[in-house]
């Protein structure tokens, strides 16, 4: 069977009608682990939109006075109040380590290893200190302010459960994504992209087309974190 | 299938897009930011904030996560679901003020 050429397929709208009227793949030039990311990233959203829309229809029924995340979230910087200013930083992070995965998964197809596995590192550690900061951030709310998921002292009881829920659960995204990425750190210096090694859990050929699907998956992390920041902290 | 997985694009773009992008990201990050920091109030305030997370949003699918250079039937079958999202956000915005009148109601009238 010879290799499809997309580059002489339809693009556009007539693209779309081509390749769905296909009797062999739809999605054309997409490795298939690529997709399967893309369509756990979907479902993935959803998730997380339905935490943000419970947030929503809660703020929005509730007749308690909602705590002002502003004042909650703020940190006293030299006797100055400072808004949101951990999140703020919070948020450089995610994106400076965002843009450090885009270069590794452009340096991972000009098969550039080192720059790749360094670029990769560097991600893993802006993921690290973002989780770092994180527990920094509950472990003031709940030991120092008292927040729990039934009470706060701010207002709202609500507030704290879908503080914990949602943050919690991106927490745990960052996680998973900064074990993934150490560990694709060591597989990109070791060369195993280079050389094809066969993977430990899948033991499947090791391909560059990897690091790209876990970029997906660190970028969606971001993306996440920009939704949460909009609608949690800044609303 | 084997055949399937070797018709991927591997065509690599400039880094300079890349770091405009990163630039743009920190820019916009600092904007939404800056709403809190002037304490902006009202629709002037979440409209701000809308704005600048649907086009930080953007940029990150489009450039970072590459899907401006992906082919339309997987761009389609990605983003065609997010119209349910918006149905649902819908729904349950009249929901919750339902809920809310009903709850003032209770709480000022008694029951």
């Amino acid at each position: 069977m010879s290799e499809i050429d997309i580059s002489k397929l339809p693009k556009g709208g007539k693209g779309f009608m081509h390749d769905f009227a296909d009797d062999q793949t739809v999605f054309k030039g997409v490795p298939w682990g690529k997709a399967m990311m893309w369509i756990f990233l979907l479902s993935d959203t959803f998730i997380f939109s339905c935490f943000l829309i419970s947030l929503m229809t809660a703020r929005g029924s509730t007749t308690a006075e909602w705590p002002f995340p502003s004042e909650v979230f703020g940190l006293t910087m030299f006797g100055v109040q400072v808004p949101l200013l951990l999140i703020a930083i919070m948020t450089f992070v995610l994106i400076t380590s965002s843009g450090t995965m885009a270069l590794a998964v452009k340096y991972g197809y000009e098969r550039n290893r080192k720059m790749c596995g360094w670029l990769i590192l560097a991600t893993a550690i802006g993921g690290l200190t973002f989780v770092g900061m994180q527990a920094f951030e509950w472990s003031k709310l709940i030991f120092h302010d008292g927040v729990r998921p039934w009470s706060n002292p701010f207002g709202a009881a609500q507030f704290g459960s879908f503080f914990f829920m949602i943050t919690g659960f991106h927490g745990t995204h960052v996680s998973i994504g900064v074990i993934f990425l150490f560990i694709f750190a060591r597989k990109t210096f070791r060369g195993d992209f280079d050389t094809g090694r066969r993977g430990y859990f899948t033991s499947m050929k090791s391909d560059y087309k990897a690091i790209e699907i876990l970029g997906l998956y660190w970028h969606f992390v971001d993306l996440v974190w920009v939704f949460i920041f909009a609608f949690f902290y800044l609303w | 299938m084997e055949q399937n997985n070797k018709t991927t694009t591997t065509t690599t773009h400039n880094i300079g897009i890349y770091l405009w992008i990163w630039g743009l990201l920190f820019v916009f990050s600092t904007f939404s930011y800056l709403v809190d920091w002037y304490n902006l109030q009202g629709y002037l305030r979440w409209s701000l904030i809308i704005f600048f997370m649907l086009i930080k949003a953007g940029l990150i699918m489009a450039i970072f996560m590459h899907l401006y250079w992906e082919r339309w039937a997987i761009v389609n079958v990605l983003l065609w679901p997010m119209t349910a999202i918006g149905v649902f956000i819908g729904i349950m915005a009249l929901e919750s003020e339902y809920t809310f009148l009903t709850r003032a109601l209770f709480f000022v009238m008694g029951g």
